[in-house]
């Protein structure tokens, strides 16, 4: 019994020690999904920062000297719960936070951020966004302290709608999104670029419903039939996503899907065949667009997660990469030296070069619409989630195509 | 004409499988009073036990195994911990079920993980079944809706039909009696919650593969079911049949309906001002809280429900 509790003790004692000299880490807080509806999508998030900061960045000398890690905090998707897992992790000693599954969330942390770093001008915290795409985190809301590293909605929104005014197939538009920020928005830019670029275009139906609680989506599928829609709108994720296209599969609906996130985990599998010329998604990189060293990272990711998880985030990589290189340039891993080195910073990323705007903290950035094919081994070289199906790039947008205006006007500490 | 057959079917599909889940919770109720709250955790377990058997075995052994399962794991809860807390009162009673969903949740969240498990739909039912007007209709909801129809009359056949049900229906009322005439009530008793979390966790086989089998599936059922019974009438079989039928309906239909708050409004002479946000809040997006606002409806206007014995 007594050896037994000597031997706790130990252990106890082993452990904070190891934590201890794991102070000498760079460790970024990612508070994201890691239970509930879209805990699939916040798991497979936090193994490709894993991935990206091992590979990328700690093979080849980390940062300052020391390894850069992502820690996982669960915010189950709530903003509320978002907050409570900042305050935990800045208890912990957390100087960065990284989020990004849903806007709403990255509301409530720029929020917390902005206040903490107003109280605590000595231990300040910088918020990296990865995939928060609600256009006012970097215009009315924009913050010193939050960076984005995905196309907003508005960014995005211009590119489909460029690619739908060419299209004269497409007369009768349904959208449907989740009822919150992100699907406020994509159905607000979606009507407002319609009905500058194609007038003639009618919105035939607009639907929002609950987020992450709706298991069955034929109700809405037989709307969308009704409706007699060509097209379909959505900035759905996850499985309100997966669950959508395979509601639409069963039902056999015939209208095109414009997404944003159809390549994402779980909805290739759900679409498969059925999805073949029928969905598109816009996104800053595909597996098909030719990268130099990403390929290969894909490669060796997707054999050491699959199906788990499947590589997907391109902006991952960049996002680490940039954070790495502007540590170094900073030589410091103060968040404000930190904020001040990524502004402006131009960084040759794996889909061309990228650029961090300062005037909102926006990450500038080429983006692809692609379709859902069938894989040839020639243009479509990849599949996606072991398919047969892959993607094959229908458009690109450059960078500098890409840019829209903000109407940030940023207070600097 | 095509968006009202097909969301008719869709609403049915849907009604069944509530009816389903909410037959055993009403059967437990009428038999033994017991208000189970972790009834839709045995929805989940059956989702979960499929899902393993069927990566070992394949989905059709699971479609026999795992209700079996799950009714033994309920017959041991009932033997082992609520005919336990039945000494303390209902009290106890329902705060060991509440307890018990809880620790199911965790449970899950151990063995199976915090995120959702791949358990598909077995491929010789993955297909269109009959194309409606230019709609198809996947095999599968048909199978569901066979397999919730074949219990709904094997249910009805062993109730009123075999001399076990004979004895369930007297413990139903009389219990005292049939203890008096030599039958072992707290067996009786055992195989109902036994035989009840069995339904459940056979709606949990094909609703954890329709929809999507994760540990919030329970929490997102648990509600339901509830209203289900309480619209149905509390420990009334036909009642819950009906009220799942309903509001099965009256989900799928008002997602398909594109009229707003405002033309409802309008409807019986009150102007909404324009402009506000209830105004401007569609049938669509409030379909989600109409079963609740029919149960409190209910509720205030006859307590028993549709088809209820009782007052309570």
């Amino acid at each position: 019994m007594k050896n037994k509790l000597l031997q706790r003790l130990a252990l106890a004692a082993g452990a904070v020690l190891i934590s201890g000299s794991a102070l000498a880490q760079v460790k970024i807080a990612y508070i994201d999904p890691l239970s509930g509806p879209f805990a699939n999508v916040g798991e497979g998030g936090l193994k490709g920062f894993k991935e990206a900061a091992d590979i990328l960045v700690n093979q080849k000398g980390g940062v300052l000297g020391q390894k850069l890690e992502f820690v996982g905090f669960d915010n189950k998707g709530s903003p509320q719960e978002s907050q409570i897992q900042l305050k935990a992790a800045i208890d912990q000693g957390f100087r960065f936070i990284t989020q990004g599954n849903g806007s709403g969330a990255a509301h409530s942390l720029i929020d917390a951020v902005n206040k903490w770093n107003a109280r605590n001008p000595d231990k300040t915290v910088l918020f990296f966004n990865y995939a928060a795409v609600d256009p006012t985190l970097t215009n009315e809301q924009c913050s010193f302290w939050h960076f984005r590293f995905d196309a907003n909605t508005e960014m995005k929104m211009e590119a489909i709608t460029n690619f739908m005014e060419k299209d004269k197939s497409i007369k009768k538009v349904f959208i449907i999104g989740q009822d919150y920020a992100h699907g406020h928005q994509v159905a607000k830019y979606t009507k407002e670029q319609l009905a500058k670029k194609r007038p003639d275009v009618k919105i035939v139906g607009e639907d929002l419903h609950p987020i992450g609680k709706v298991k069955d989506f034929a109700p809405y599928i037989a709307k969308i039939k009704a409706s007699g829609a060509d097209t379909v709108m959505t900035g759905n994720w996850g499985n309100d996503l997966s669950l959508l296209v395979k509601a639409a599969k069963d039902a056999g609906l015939k209208a095109r899907f414009f997404t944003y996130y159809a390549g994402g985990l779980g909805t290739p599998q759900a679409m498969g065949a059925s999805g073949e010329g029928k969905v598109l998604q816009l996104t800053e990189w595909h597996d098909n667009v030719p990268t130099k060293s990403t390929e290969k990272f894909a490669a060796d990711f997707n054999k050491k997660y699959a199906p788990a998880a499947y590589f997907y985030y391109l902006r991952v990589n960049t996002m680490t990469e940039m954070v790495a290189k502007a540590m170094n340039t900073a030589k410091s891993t103060d968040p404000k030296a930190v904020a001040l080195a990524l502004e402006d910073m131009r960084f040759p990323a794996e889909n061309g070069e990228v650029w961090m705007r300062k005037s909102d903290h926006q990450l500038m950035q080429p983006l692809y619409i692609s379709i859902f094919t069938k894989a040839d081994g020639k243009t479509v070289k990849h599949d996606s989630e072991g398919t047969g199906y892959g993607w094959k790039t229908l458009a690109s947008i450059s960078q500098r195509d890409s840019q829209m205006p903000t109407s940030c006007i940023m207070e600097r500490p | 004409m095509e968006f009202v057959v097909i969301s008719l079917l869709n609403g049915i599909t849907y009604g069944l499988l509530l009816f389903m889940l909410s037959s055993g919770l009403t059967l437990i109720f009428s038999m033994m009073g017991i208000l189970n709250f972790a009834h839709a955790s045995f929805y989940m377990l059956g989702a979960y036990f499929a899902y393993q058997i069927s990566a070992w075995l394949g989905f059709w052994p699971g479609l026999l195994v795992a209700p079996l399962l799950v009714g033994a794991v309920g017959a041991a809860v009932e033997r082992y911990g609520l005919r336990r807390a039945h000494r303390f009162g209902h009290v106890a009673e329902l705060l060991f079920t509440f307890g018990l969903a809880f620790l199911v949740e965790e449970v899950v969240h151990l063995v199976w993980g915090t995120s959702s498990v791949d358990y598909k739909i077995p491929a010789e039912l993955d297909g269109t079944l009959f194309t409606l007007f230019s709609t198809d209709f996947p095999i599968y909801k048909g199978f569901m809706m066979l397999i919730s129809v074949g219990m709904l009359v094997a249910l009805y056949a062993l109730l009123t039909r075999t001399r076990i049900g004979l004895i369930i229906q007297a413990a139903l009322t009389k219990p005292d009696m049939v203890e008096a005439l030599g039958h072992n009530v707290p067996r009786i008793f055992m195989l109902v919650f036994g035989g009840g979390t069995a339904l459940a966790g056979l709606a949990g086989v094909i609703g954890g593969n329709a929809f999507i089998t994760e540990p919030g599936m329970a929490a997102a059922v648990g509600s339901i079911v509830f209203v289900v019974v309480v619209v149905g009438g509390l420990g009334s079989l036909g009642g819950a049949f009906v009220a799942s039928l309903l509001i099965g309906c009256i989900q799928t239909f008002s997602i398909g309906l594109t009229i707003s708050v405002t033309d409802v409004f309008a409807l019986i002479g009150v102007t909404l001002p324009a402009g506000s946000q209830v105004a401007r809040l569609t049938i669509t997006q409030l379909a989600p809280v109409l079963p609740y606002i029919l149960m409190v409806a209910i509720l205030i206007f006859r307590p028993r429900g549709l088809m209820g014995a009782r007052e309570s």
